[in-house]
């Protein structure tokens, strides 16, 4: 049993975390539920000994405990399976679950035997096929986080924590890991599992406990509490998502595709997108839909130049035909990229609020043609910070010091300055909180009642159905529907973006 | 008061090597008698010039993420362009052809020689993706190779009193290469502060992905990078080559060291994104100091070396000790 008492830490004299109580029940799924910056990851790392610096007491089995480090937890029997995953990608499965903890021979050598036959052991107990001489970048992310799974088995962990474990896989690997997950609870190890994914908690956790801000709010059986109840712990309000069509078809054409087709880089006559041809109006937001693997983010990519070399087909900015062979072609076509990763393709973590916004229109920013006003790029992020909602210590913080959502608003708002008339969003609200996530929708809904064109890929159906005023379903890289809003329902759409063999 | 505490830190951390310089220069005092004076501080501001032109080069090339190997050779390569075209002019018999150079035309071709080897490496590393540090070692091999070729290995001398003066002269008691310096460093933190380039050069430095699809034009902001640092190599050529009267052959070997060095000890992140020309100028001087220094102090030329690298290791474990606070 692992036990948190009056757990409490600040980071550079900010509290991430206020007094939080809380008891893992050993054998059973434990959720912890919150929004970002709820203070869930903080809590883990200091339960897998990342963070060494903390006020509280741990409490395992009975047993005061204060790791120095990561070892320490894993030698207790606390194992942590990260959101980004922690594998060597050149090393085999092997050799990644047996780092740092090699068996070796009388003789100190390696005794590659016995780890491999161990390797396939614990492969095989998780249902998993594969060579264990197989290299990690070879395998699917859902694959490399069974072999997480196995590194933990192997430690024989008797606490598992899983950060956000499904936001990254197919829904069958989520089926494939939740029966992992009820083999390894019906070993009788504690599973801690972290997700934003409400409907999957319901499915998979046995008992939940709500932080919010820090503070531990509530705990109990999911089998007693409804979603919305749930909700109501996790923001302290009731949350109402509406389902608003609207017919925009005659307004005026935006963005006119016709075959779109992309080459795969590395495997000949391969084709990832083929002819994929649509438009978008003025003040309409087209979701787009697709199984993992299904070409949505690569769409996205090859109208904002991004795959110059392997894209064909033709591209129509009101009207007009734009080449567009790099993201400057994009954006001088009044087009604009919300990527998919915020941190490795959005922004500068570094830098500050500020000048993450101001980076898109620095040319019109300067003075006499060079020399950069400050006036105005502080008034341009200003502008932004309010008109959005930033919840920033200051517009001089780095931006990697926010929270999820909030960074995903800086995001936002460097392209929403460049005044685009189309707005491309690639998974727009992935691993944000329930409050920024329905920020981020009614701000989209506003652009679109302005004139912007927006296209959202989204790997949720809720969130498609939700804000969408027609959708689009592509399938192994070709357009498969093309459905207005009154006629789409959840089976529509899957029905559609599942490959018929 | 909790909120006051991180900056104060962070505070702290920016002006930690301007806290180092200051003891160490206190220290040099108290020990040594010569070390406090007017003379000796233009003496070592005169050797730190050099060190400052190049260090400012590597540290916008730096800030890319990006590295230069071949400050040196570029250096040498164009003093010695330098000294052949101010003596012996450019000749191309087949043509019948002389040019003879001022003072002026020979500096001018020796800056834009050096801007484009540094185009060069740019063009290798952008258009080829060859790795910055394998690109400049190789030009670092090349341009050493073509200083040989064209002086035939011996130093070209006697270049007259007028080029003499840019490395020994003075103006207003401050000797001319630390008024080159100084409008080099200034240059730079104009663009680094100032200007868009500035920003973009951070930002490719921060997150490359990220500036890239901001529709910013990375490769144009590296090859300006590399450009600026290979023309400042040549500053520096020029100022060596007329301080000894001389180009010599072997000039400027391992300058590339003490430039990465000043730009480490002044806080810039070789990971790029970090790190400022200030930072630089400070670390450039806290050699230049240290240098001067351990002489005053009769210390052997063999513990001098073993003493900056000390010092180097140093200046970065209490920059990675004062991250490590703040994270």
């Amino acid at each position: 049993m692992l036990e948190a008492k009056n757990i409490s830490k600040n980071f550079s004299g900010v509290r991430a975390l206020s007094n939080i109580n809380l008891q893992l029940v050993p054998g059973k799924v434990n959720a912890i539920i919150g929004e970002n910056g709820a203070g869930k990851s903080t809590l883990m790392k200091i339960f897998s000994g990342v963070h060494t610096q903390y006020e509280g007491e741990i409490i395992l089995n009975g047993q005061l405990v204060k790791f120095a480090n990561t070892r320490e937890a894993e030698e207790a029997g606390i194992a942590i399976i990260h959101q980004e995953l922690n594998l060597v990608p050149y090393l085999s499965i092997t050799e990644n679950i047996f780092l740092g903890r090699e068996l070796t021979t009388v003789l100190g050598m390696l005794d590659k035997k016995q780890m491999r036959g161990k390797a396939r052991d614990l492969l095989g107990r998780l249902n998993m096929d594969v060579d264990p001489d197989t290299k990690i970048a070879a395998l699917k992310v859902g694959q490399q986080q069974m072999v997480e799974i196995a590194r933990a088995l192997f430690s024989n962990a008797s606490v598992i924590i899983m950060d956000e474990p499904t936001s990254a896989i197919s829904d069958k690997e989520v089926e494939q890991l939740f029966t992992i997950i009820r083999q390894l609870r019906s070993e009788g190890r504690t599973i801690v599992y972290i997700s934003h994914k409400l409907k999957e908690l319901f499915t998979i956790a046995d008992r939940f406990i709500v932080l919010r801000d820090g503070a531990s709010i509530d705990a109990g059986d999911m089998a007693a509490i409804t979603q919305d109840e749930l909700i109501q712990k996790m923001t302290g309000r009731k949350l109402g998502m509406g389902k608003t069509g609207k017919t925009v078809l005659d307004a005026p054409e935006l963005l006119r595709v016709e075959n779109i087709s992309l080459r795969h880089p590395e495997l000949a006559k391969t084709m990832v997108l083929s002819g994929i041809s649509f438009t978008l109006h003025k003040g309409e937001i087209l979701g787009i839909y697709g199984l993992m693997g299904a070409g949505r983010t690569e769409l996205l990519e090859c109208l904002f130049g991004l795959h110059p070399k392997n894209a064909m087909g033709q591209i129509f900015v009101n009207g007009q035909v734009r080449k567009i062979k790099t993201p400057v072609d994009a954006i001088a076509a009044g087009l604009a990229l919300v990527p998919e990763d915020r941190k490795l393709q959005g922004l500068v973590l570094d830098q500050s609020v500020r000048s993450n916004i101001s980076i898109t229109t620095l040319q019109e920013l300067e003075r006499w043609g060079i020399v950069l006003s400050e006036t105005k790029e502080r008034l341009l992020a200003d502008q932004f910070i309010s008109s959005l909602g930033i919840k920033t210590p200051s517009p001089q913080s780095a931006a990697k010091n926010l929270s999820g959502g909030n960074q995903q608003k800086i995001v936002l708002a460097k392209w929403l300055a460049t005044q685009p008339q189309v707005l491309l969003l690639d998974e727009p609200t992935r691993g944000i909180d329930i409050n920024a996530k329905s920020e981020i929708y009614k701000l989209m809904k506003n652009l679109a009642t302005e004139g912007m064109g927006i296209i959202m890929v989204s790997s949720e159906l809720p969130e498609i159905l939700a804000v969408s005023d027609r959708v689009l379903v592509i399938c192994e890289g070709e357009l498969t529907a093309s459905i207005a809003i009154e006629d789409a329902t959840e089976q529509e759409i899957l029905k559609n973006a599942i490959h018929k063999n | 008061m909790t909120a006051i505490a991180p900056t104060y830190r962070a505070n702290i951390k920016r002006f930690q090597s301007v806290i180092a310089l200051l003891v160490l220069c206190i220290v040099l005092a108290v020990l040594t008698d010569k070390f406090f004076t007017a003379a000796n501080g233009l003496n070592v501001l005169r050797q730190v010039a050099v060190n400052a032109c190049i260090a400012t080069g590597m540290t916008l090339i730096v800030l890319t993420g990006g590295i230069d190997l071949s400050v040196g050779s570029v250096l040498a390569l164009c003093g010695a362009i330098t000294a052949g075209l101010l003596k012996y002019g450019w000749s191309i018999p087949s043509a019948d052809l002389f040019i003879g150079f001022t003072i002026l035309g020979a500096v001018l071709v020796a800056i834009l020689a050096g801007a484009l080897l540094g185009f060069i490496n740019g063009i290798t590393i952008t258009a080829f993706k060859v790795p910055p540090f394998v690109a400049t070692l190789a030009m670092l091999t090349i341009a050493r190779g073509f200083t040989m070729l064209y002086t035939g290995g011996h130093p070209v001398s006697n270049l007259g009193e007028g080029f003499a003066r840019i490395g020994t002269g003075s103006w207003l008691g401050i000797p001319v290469p630390v008024w080159i310096a100084a409008a080099v460093v200034s240059l730079a933190v104009f663009i680094t502060k100032k200007t868009r380039l500035g920003r973009y050069i951070y930002a490719i430095g921060g997150n490359e992905t990220a500036a890239r699809l901001s529709g910013i034009r990375i490769n144009r902001v590296k090859l300006f990078v590399y450009g600026i640092g290979g023309a400042l190599a040549a500053v520096g050529g020029i100022i060596v080559t007329s301080r000894l009267d001389s180009a010599q052959p072997n000039a400027g070997i391992s300058y590339e060291l003490d430039a990465i060095a000043a730009v480490v000890i002044g806080g810039t992140s070789l990971n790029g994104g970090r790190g400022s020309v200030w930072g630089t100028v400070i670390g450039a001087v806290i050699i230049g100091v240290l240098n001067n220094g351990l002489v005053l102090l009769n210390v052997s030329p063999f513990w001098q070396q073993v003493v900056k690298g000390g010092v180097i290791l140093l200046a970065v474990i209490i920059d990675k000790i004062g991250d490590r606070r703040n994270e």
